[in-house]
C-alpha cells in the first residue's frame, strides 16, 4: 500500500482521467440535460436564447472540472487561502465599485461570462475552511480561540454579500459554513452557544434588513394576502406547480410559464415549470437523480484517506445539497423567496462554473483518494 | 495515528448526522411535491384555468325595428375604425403622419391616441378615428401595407334610415348611464359600446331588441394578451319588432305637420286600434343621439321653441275647443237631455247672471238642432246642452271616450290630460265648481285638455262604438299576402252601447262639417265622394281675449305674438260611408300660415286621409310600400 501511496502523486494526467469517476460526470451530465430541455421549452421551444449558450457553458464548465479533478489535491490545500483571498478581494471590489455609484452590480464582466464573486465564495470559503479544519488536531478544535479565525472566514464574506444585499447567499454562506465547523468536531455545545447568540442578534438583524427583504418573509408567512405584490411569485410558483398534477401538462404545454404567468421562469423558477410540465414523477425524478450526486458525493468524501479531502468533500456535497434544498423549497413555498438558482439547470455561468469547479474538487479528492497529505499539505509518504 | 483515527471517526459520525437531515429535509421536498401536485392538484388547476381564461362578451346586434310593411325603420349598419397597435406601428408619430395625409386628424383625435397610448398596454388597439366614411375607410384600406400597425376595424351603429320623421316613435339608443346600470345584472351594458334605448319603442322594447349576448373563452397570457380562442357561443341577435305604422303615412303627415312650424297628427285604423301614423313635428335626428350630441346640439333641441324633443302626438296637451263638442252632443243625447230633434234658439250670446258666454259667430244661429249645431260649431247650443248635464255626466262620457286618461301606447312619454269633475276643482283649488265652469267646459275650454292620441281614439270609439285602445306594435310581425284583416270592429274592444241612431246624428253632423257648404271645414273637403270624410274643427284659446280687445279688433290673429296664438285642431273619418280610418290634427298657435282650426288643421287631415284611403294599408300591403315617386327612398 505503502508503494502505492508513494506512486500516486506520480500518475500520469491519462491514468488520472481513467481513474476518474465517470458515473458522477454522466450524473452530472444528465440533470445538465434536464436543464437544457427546460431552457429550451423555457422560451418557447427555441435553443435561442438560452439552451444553445447554456450548453456551451456546460461545456466549457465540463473541461474545467476535469482539469481541476487532476491537480493535485494538496495544490489546492496549499492554495485554498490564496484562492479565497482573490475571491474575497473580487467581492469587495464589487462592493466598491457599487459603492462609488456604478450601480448595484453583483458581478464583473469577464468578456465571455458576468463572473458573480458571491457565488465564487461559496466554493473558496468550504476551500478554506477545510484546509484551516484539515490542520487542527481534535484537541485544538475543542478550544474556542481556534475557531475565531474560521468564524471570521465565514463572516466577512457573509457580511460583505448581505450588504448586496443578497440574503439567499449569505444564508448559504452562514449554513455551509456551519456545517464544516460540525464536520471539524466542533462541541455541541458551542453550536448551541452561536445559536443563542444568532437568536439574541435577530432583532438587530431584522432592523437592518431592507424592507424588500422583510417584506418577502411577510409574504412568506402569508402569501395569498396579497396576490398581485410581493405574495404574486410564490402564489404563481405554487399554482404552475400544483396545477402540473402527476404526470404533468407536456414538455412545451406549460400554461402557466408559457403565459408569463410563472416569473423568471428560465433562472430561480426553473423547477417550478418542470414540475409543471412533468408533473410530480419529472420533478421527483430529479430529486432522486439529486440524491444520487449527494450519495456519490459522500461516498466519495468518505472513501478519502486524507481529512483535507474528507472534509473537503463533505462540504462540496453539502453546498450542493444546500443550492438543491434552498432553490425547490423556495419555489414550493416551504421557505421564502431568496433568489439562489437550481444548480446545472438554472439558467446563468457563474453558477454553472463554480457549481462544477466544486465537482471538480470532489473528483480531484477521488482521483487523490490514497493521499496522504501532512498538516500543512506536504507528502508524508 | 490514533489522533487522527479518532478525528476520522468523529467526522464520519457527524456526517451521517448530516445525511440524516438531508434524508429528512429530501422527504419534506417529496411530501411537499406529492401535497402540491396530488392532494391540492384539483385547486391548483382551477386557479391555473382563471389565471389564463378570460372570458369576453360578445354584444348580439341589436333587434330591427319595421314598419307594418317591413320598411326598416331602425336597423344596424357597419361603421369603420381605423385602430393602431403601438408594438407593430413603431415610430408612432410617422405613423400617425402617415395616416393623417390619408385622412384629416384633428389635433383632439392626436391627443385621444397619445393619451390613450399611455394607458395601454402596447399590444392593445388604440382607436385613432372612428365613423370613417366609406371612402376614408377604402382610403386607408389601400394603404395597409405601408401602415404597419394601422387597421381597419368594422362595428356595428344604429342607423335610422327616416331620420327626424319617425325619430318620436321609434326613440333613439344611447350610451348606458351610471344610473341605468344600477341594480341590473345583464353584463352587456358594461360593454364600453353598448347602446341602451333611450326613448320610444327603443326604450319600451329595449329588451326584446337587445338580443342574448354571446362569450368567447379566450387564453391570455399575464399581461392579458389575447393568446387564441379556446371556445365561442354565439349570442342570440335581438327580436325584430314591427310597428303598425305606415311609413308613407308616417312621412306625408310629418311633412304635412312639420309645414306648419309645430304640429301633430294621429291616423289610426279604428277597426284594430293600430296607429298608421304617429307624427309630431318639429322632429329631431335619432342618429345623433346614437352617436352622441355635442352641447351646441343639445342646447338648439333643447331651446328650440317649437319643443322638437317632445313627442306632442302623446304629450301634447290642449284644450280640446270645439273638438268636444259632438262628445258633449252624445252626452246630451244618451242622458235624455236632448233628442236629436231638440232645438235652442242662438241670439249669439248665453247669459248665466251677469255673465255673459259669447257664439263665435257675432249674430248668431238662431234655431238649431244638434245636426246644424255640430256642423256649424255653435256654441250657445252647447252651452245649453252642457248646462243641462252637469260637469260629471260630461266627464263620465268622455271617460268612456278615453280622453282625459293613460292610453297605454307602447312607448314612454304619454299624458294623461284633464277631464274637470266637481271632486276634482273641490279636492284641487279648495272651490266648489261653478255652473260657468260647465259652460266653457261644454265648448272643450277652461280645465279641459286631452292628446292628439286621445282625440284619434275619441274618434274611433265614435265610428265603431267599442273601447277601441290604440297600439304601435304587430305582435304578429309585418303583414303577409293572404293575411285575414279585420272587416269589423275588433269584438275584443268592449261595446259602449250607443243608440245607433245618436251616433249616425253625430257622424251626419261631422259630415256636414266638411261636405256642406257654412260647415266649418267645407274649403277642406275631399272631392271625390269616395273618399269623402267627415270632421269637426276645433280652436284652442292660449291666452283669453278680453271683449276690450275683440272689440277694438285686436283679435286678428296676425296682431298676436306667435306663442300666443291659439292652437287649431281637427279630428276627421273616413270614409263617411264606412268609417275605419280616424285622424287627429293638433296645429300648435295656429301654424305658419296662422289660421283657425277648420283652416289650418283641416286640410292636413284632408291630405292624410285621402292618401291613407288610396292606401288602405289596414287591407291590403300596397304595390310600393314606401309611397308614390319614392320620396322617401331618395332620404
Amino acid at each position: 500500500m505503502a508503494a502505492f501511496d508513494a506512486s500516486t502523486p506520480r500518475l500520469s494526467i491519462a491514468e488520472k482521467l481513467w481513474s476518474l469517476n465517470w458515473g458522477l460526470v454522466a450524473l452530472l451530465t444528465i440533470i445538465a440535460c434536464y436543464g437544457f430541455a427546460m431552457l429550451y421549452s423555457a422560451a418557447n421551444g427555441s435553443l435561442e436564447p438560452w439552451a444553445a449558450r447554456q450548453m456551451v457553458r456546460y461545456a466549457v464548465a465540463l473541461v474545467l472540472m476535469l482539469g481541476v479533478a487532476i491537480v493535485d489535491i494538496r495544490f489546492w490545500l496549499r492554495s485554498a487561502y490564496i484562492i479565497y483571498s482573490i475571491a474575497f478581494v473580487l467581492l469587495i471590489a464589487v462592493e466598491v465599485r457599487g459603492a462609488i455609484g456604478m450601480g448595484a452590480q453583483r458581478w464583473i464582466d469577464l468578456g465571455v461570462i458576468q463572473l458573480q464573486p458571491s457565488e465564487l465564495m461559496k466554493v473558496t470559503l468550504i476551500l478554506a475552511l477545510a484546509r484551516y479544519f484539515h490542520g487542527l488536531t481534535i484537541e485544538e478544535i475543542a478550544r474556542p480561540h481556534r475557531l475565531i479565525i474560521p468564524a471570521i472566514l465565514i463572516v466577512a464574506p457573509a457580511v460583505l454579500v448581505l450588504k448586496q444585499p443578497d440574503l439567499g447567499t449569505a444564508m448559504k454562506l452562514v449554513l455551509s459554513g456551519g456545517a464544516m465547523f460540525f464536520l471539524a468536531g466542533v462541541r455541541i455545545w458551542q453550536f448551541g452557544a452561536v445559536i443563542a447568540a444568532a437568536g439574541a442578534a435577530l432583532p438587530l438583524i431584522w432592523h437592518h434588513m431592507r424592507d424588500y427583504q422583510k417584506n418577502r418573509i411577510y409574504t412568506f408567512l402569508n402569501p395569498e394576502s396579497d396576490p398581485l405584490g410581493t405574495g404574486y411569485h410564490i402564489l404563481q410558483s405554487k399554482i404552475a406547480l400544483g396545477s402540473g398534477g402527476v404526470f404533468g401538462k407536456g414538455f412545451l404545454l406549460g400554461t402557466q410559464s408559457h403565459l408569463n404567468f410563472l416569473p423568471e421562469k428560465q433562472t430561480d423558477f426553473i423547477f417550478t415549470m418542470l414540475a409543471e410540465e412533468l408533473g410530480l414523477v419529472g420533478g421527483l425524478s430529479l430529486l432522486a437523480l439529486y440524491t444520487l450526486v449527494f450519495i456519490y458525493g459522500f461516498a466519495i468524501a468518505l472513501r478519502s484517506r486524507n481529512h483535507f479531502g474528507r472534509i473537503l468533500g463533505l462540504g462540496l456535497t453539502i453546498n450542493f445539497f444546500l443550492y438543491v434544498f434552498i432553490n425547490t423549497a423556495m419555489v414550493m413555498g416551504l421557505i421564502p423567496v431568496v433568489g439562489v438558482p437550481l444548480p446545472l439547470i438554472s439558467y446563468g455561468g457563474t453558477a454553472m462554473l463554480t457549481v462544477m469547479f466544486g465537482f471538480g474538487l470532489l473528483m480531484s479528492v477521488y482521483i487523490h483518494r490514497d493521499v496522504r497529505v501532512g498538516r500543512f499539505g506536504e507528502n508524508l509518504s | 495515528m490514533k489522533r487522527e483515527i479518532q478525528r476520522s471517526t468523529l467526522l464520519t459520525r457527524r456526517a451521517l448526522v448530516l445525511a440524516g437531515g438531508k434524508v429528512a429535509l429530501l422527504a419534506t421536498l417529496a411530501g411537499r411535491m406529492y401535497y402540491l401536485q396530488v392532494i391540492e392538484a384539483k385547486r391548483f388547476t382551477t386557479l391555473a384555468d382563471e389565471n389564463r381564461i378570460n372570458i369576453r362578451l360578445l354584444a348580439p346586434p341589436r333587434g330591427r325595428i319595421v314598419d307594418r310593411f317591413g320598411i326598416a325603420l331602425a336597423n344596424n349598419e357597419p361603421t369603420y375604425r381605423v385602430e393602431m397597435v403601438a408594438e407593430q406601428a413603431g415610430d408612432i408619430q410617422a405613423t400617425l403622419a402617415a395616416v393623417d395625409t390619408l385622412i384629416p386628424l384633428s389635433d383632439a383625435d392626436r391627443r385621444r391616441v397619445m393619451r390613450d397610448l399611455r394607458r395601454k398596454h402596447s399590444f392593445v388597439p388604440v382607436s385613432i378615428r372612428e365613423n370613417l366614411s366609406w371612402d376614408e375607410m377604402a382610403r386607408i384600406e389601400v394603404n395597409t401595407p405601408e401602415l404597419p400597425g394601422v387597421s381597419i376595424e368594422r362595428g356595428l351603429a344604429r342607423h335610422y334610415p327616416f331620420g327626424e320623421a319617425v325619430s318620436h316613435v321609434v326613440g333613439y339608443v344611447a350610451a348606458v348611464s351610471e344610473k341605468e346600470l344600477e341594480g341590473v345584472d345583464d353584463p352587456l351594458l358594461e360593454l364600453p359600446d353598448f347602446r341602451i334605448g333611450k326613448n320610444g319603442i327603443e326604450k319600451a322594447h329595449d329588451l326584446e331588441l337587445r338580443g342574448k349576448a354571446g362569450s368567447s373563452q379566450v387564453e391570455v397570457n399575464s399581461l392579458g394578451r389575447v393568446i387564441r380562442e379556446l371556445s365561442r357561443k354565439e349570442g342570440e341577435p335581438g327580436e325584430e319588432i314591427a310597428l303598425t305604422l305606415d311609413m308613407a303615412l308616417q312621412d306625408l303627415a310629418m311633412r304635412r305637420c312639420g309645414d306648419e312650424g309645430s304640429a301633430s297628427c294621429v291616423v289610426m285604423d279604428a277597426f284594430t286600434g293600430e296607429v298608421l301614423a304617429l307624427a309630431s313635428a318639429p322632429g329631431y335626428d335619432p342618429g345623433a343621439f346614437a352617436a352622441g350630441l355635442t352641447p351646441e346640439q343639445w342646447k338648439e333641441l333643447s331651446t328650440d321653441p317649437r319643443n322638437p324633443l317632445s313627442d306632442k302626438a302623446i304629450s301634447g296637451v290642449y284644450a280640446p275647443g270645439s273638438t268636444f263638442k259632438p262628445m258633449v252632443a252624445m252626452t246630451a243625447l244618451e242622458n235624455g237631455v236632448i233628442t236629436t230633434d231638440t232645438e235652442f234658439f242662438c241670439p249669439g250670446q248665453f247669459e248665466l247672471g251677469n255673465t255673459v258666454f259669447h257664439c263665435w259667430k257675432k249674430g248668431g244661429h238662431g234655431r238649431l238642432s244638434v245636426r246644424r249645431a255640430i256642423k256649424e260649431s255653435c256654441d250657445v247650443f252647447f252651452y245649453h246642452c252642457a248646462d243641462l248635464l252637469g260637469i260629471d255626466r260630461i266627464a263620465a262620457m268622455a271617460k268612456r271616450f278615453g280622453l282625459g286618461q293613460v292610453l297605454g301606447i307602447d312607448i314612454p312619454g304619454e299624458r294623461a290630460g284633464l277631464i274637470p269633475t266637481t271632486s276634482w276643482k273641490k279636492a284641487t283649488t279648495g272651490i266648489s265648481w261653478q255652473r260657468g265652469d260647465t259652460i266653457s267646459c261644454g265648448i272643450g275650454q277652461s280645465y279641459v285638455s286631452v292628446t292628439p292620441l286621445q282625440l284619434a281614439t275619441y274618434v274611433g270609439r265614435l265610428v265603431t262604438g267599442r273601447a277601441v285602445e290604440p297600439r304601435l306594435t304587430r305582435k304578429q310581425g309585418i303583414m303577409t299576402p293572404g293575411e285575414a284583416v279585420a272587416q269589423v270592429p275588433d269584438p275584443a274592444f268592449a261595446p259602449l252601447d250607443f243608440k245607433p241612431k245618436h251616433v249616425e246624428i253625430i257622424l251626419n253632423g261631422m259630415f256636414g262639417v266638411v261636405n256642406e257648404p257654412h260647415g266649418t271645414a267645407y274649403h277642406a273637403r275631399i272631392e271625390d265622394p269616395a273618399f269623402a270624410m267627415g270632421g269637426k274643427t276645433g280652436t284652442a284659446q292660449v291666452r283669453h281675449i278680453s271683449l276690450a280687445e275683440r272689440e277694438h279688433g285686436l283679435h286678428k290673429i296676425q296682431d298676436v305674438p306667435w306663442k300666443e296664438r291659439d292652437h287649431a285642431l281637427f279630428i276627421s273619418f273616413a270614409p263617411v260611408t264606412a268609417p275605419r280610418y280616424v285622424c287627429a290634427v293638433v296645429v300648435e298657435h295656429g301654424g305658419v300660415s296662422a289660421g283657425e282650426g277648420g283652416a289650418v288643421a283641416a286640410p292636413i287631415a284632408r291630405d292624410v286621409l285621402l292618401e291613407t284611403q288610396k292606401r288602405d294599408p289596414a287591407r291590403r300591403i300596397p304595390d310600393n310600400p314606401l309611397g308614390a315617386g319614392g320620396m322617401v327612398a331618395s332620404r
